[in-house]
């Protein structure tokens, strides 16, 4: 009723009276300014809050610098107008000093806006036992797909396990005992890795917004790094023991646990048949395509930089020894009329 | 905050004291005075804050010079000269070796800011350009790595040979990890060291590799 209606009236002519007093407070701290501006820049993520203590620290320190400069130029300008030239030389250090001053604080500034990495920093909170768990529960489908699995959005993982990648093609690109190239294998090894990772997580980061799947992207980003730990095994050991059924083992095996993980975990954010299949389809088809694409290829690229570079030295029929055993074509054979019978 | 209040300066405070020119303590002497010295004198001291540099890399003791007064010309020479040896090693005498050597440079120093970048997200104290004199520094046992090599395939490239070569690399690998996880994962939170140093490991071992598997023509 009316004496509730006068509590409100007369808390907000306090907070009024009240305001006013912190106006005028702000008016002392605005000659400062820092405080005030802060706020506003400050990022959520960033570290801890002495940073920021000292970053204010640093700027009341400037502005104190600043406003005796000024002070003092006022007093300086006023010399030189008299006609001392020993002044003018410290004029024009003040005037230096001072578009120094602003032009770093401006350039500082630009730069902790658009070069943030702290933007970056809560993905990479992980610890070794964190990262090792993950590596090990990249190969363990989930059984509970009714349930949304949770997937950490953590990028150290990821980002290792890329460069891991790249190191072990380099690796294989040693033991195959081929190198012409080294400059262009590597630019190759490092484009393929990175942007198998960005452009498979992109695009199935895209299928998945038209399928209605939670999913966002930096957990596809890291769902698809983890997958790639079943690559770096495979690949790290093809790479030593050359026998290809072994590599065919080791793409079924390996790569499917890690594909059928990613899968399931898929599957448990989707909702729908339909979506559920075209998500996982193609996310399925392209990883195991990928360790393919990793195994075979590099031997034909290998191969095609030794055809243009080494010129007739080098008989045909030798190459495709070395890279196609006889035992292992027998195997494909086998293996494809088996599947062909089952069909 | 309360006691920052009385540091901002307001325009109704009138500035009290005396209004000495700072601007002579500002900005500071020897910057007038290292101008006017000869070339010689600036060149030598250069010269022997990276050498000293380099005997703090090959005897890696735990003392914070590398890290206090850190510079880059350490690490351009090692990275000029890593470059400049592993160029011969292309097969085609058609080909100039450009893309080697920009390759060499570019991997070297892009690693560097990578492993940088991550120390940092990580949680590291270090800063940006510290982090990567030290990674330059301790380049340091593989250049001299790649010296040997060339030595040793100068009298010849067989099986014994390799293996010669296997174990300096390796060697020198080694020290080149030691050398550069004492700078560097001092600086770490003590829990995390390992996901610092697993970079640089991938990082010295892409190195290695360039110098291991180099056969000159």
């Amino acid at each position: 009723g009316p004496g509730t209606m006068s509590a409100p009236g007369a808390a907000a002519g306090g907070g009024r009276s009240g305001a006013a007093d912190w106006g005028g407070f702000e008016d002392n701290m605005q000659g400062g300014g820092s405080a005030v501006i802060d706020m506003e820049n400050m990022d959520d993520t960033s570290g801890s809050s002495f940073e920021d203590m000292g970053e204010m620290h640093q700027r009341m320190k400037e502005e104190e610098e600043e406003a005796e400069g000024e002070a003092v130029a006022g007093e300086e300008e006023d010399g030189e107008f008299l006609g001392m030239k020993g002044l003018r030389g410290q004029l024009g250090r003040q005037v230096a000093d001072q578009m120094w001053q602003v032009g770093k604080r401006q350039a500082s500034r630009a730069f902790s806006l658009y070069a943030n990495i702290d933007i970056l920093r809560p993905y990479f909170d992980v610890e070794p036992v964190q990262v090792r768990t993950r590596l090990l529960e990249s190969m363990i489908p989930v059984k509970m797909i009714n349930f949304p699995q949770k997937i950490a959005g953590e990028l150290y993982g990821p980002l290792m396990l890329v460069f891991t990648l790249v190191a072990i093609l380099l690796h294989g690109m040693k033991t195959s005992d081929t190198i012409i190239r080294e400059g262009t294998l590597m630019g190759t090894a490092i484009g393929t890795c990175f942007g198998y990772w960005l452009g498979v997580s992109s695009f199935i980061y895209f299928l998945a917004y038209l399928c209605n799947a939670q999913i966002t992207m930096v957990q596809t980003l890291s769902l698809l790094g983890y997958g790639l730990f079943g690559h770096c095994i495979t690949l790290f050991v093809t790479y030593n023991i050359h026998f290809h059924s072994l590599f065919y083992i080791f793409w079924l095996g390996v790569g499917g646990l890690s594909t059928l993980r990613m899968v399931a975990v898929l599957v448990s954010r989707t909702v729908g048949h339909t979506q559920r299949l075209i998500l996982c389809g193609t996310l399925a088809a392209l990883h195991m395509l990928f360790l393919l694409y990793l195994h075979f290829a590099y031997h034909k690229v290998v191969e095609g930089i030794l055809d243009t570079l080494e010129g007739p030295n080098m008989p045909p029929f030798q190459r495709v020894a070395r890279d196609i055993p006889i035992v292992s074509n027998a195997v494909l054979n086998t293996t494809a009329k088996a599947i062909a019978l089952t069909l | 905050f309360a006691g920052l209040a009385d540091v901002s300066i307001s325009e109704d405070i009138p500035v009290e004291g005396e209004i000495t020119v700072p601007v002579g303590s500002r900005s500071p002497d020897e910057d007038y005075s290292t101008l006017d010295e000869p070339v010689k004198d600036t060149i030598m001291r250069d010269l022997k804050a990276v050498a000293k540099k380099f005997v703090h890399v090959m005897y890696p003791k735990k003392s914070s010079a590398l890290l206090r007064d850190w510079d880059l010309w350490g690490p351009l020479v090692l990275c000029v000269s890593l470059a400049l040896m592993l160029q011969g090693g292309s097969a085609d005498s058609k080909d100039d070796g450009g893309p080697q050597f920009a390759e060499v440079f570019v991997i070297i120093w892009f690693g560097a800011v990578v492993i940088t970048v991550n120390s940092k997200l990580l949680g590291g104290t270090i800063s940006f350009f510290q982090s990567l004199c030290v990674l330059g520094y301790c380049v340091l046992p593989l250049t001299v790595a790649m010296l040997v090599c060339r030595l040793v395939l100068l009298a010849g490239s067989g099986t014994v040979s390799f293996i010669i070569r296997l174990i300096v690399v390796v060697a020198m690998f080694g020290w080149s990890m030691l050398a550069s996880t004492a700078f560097l994962a001092d600086s770490q939170p003590p829990n995390r060291k390992a996901l610092v140093v697993y970079p640089i490991f991938l990082f010295y071992f892409v190195i290695s590799w360039m110098i291991l598997t180099f056969t000159p023509q």
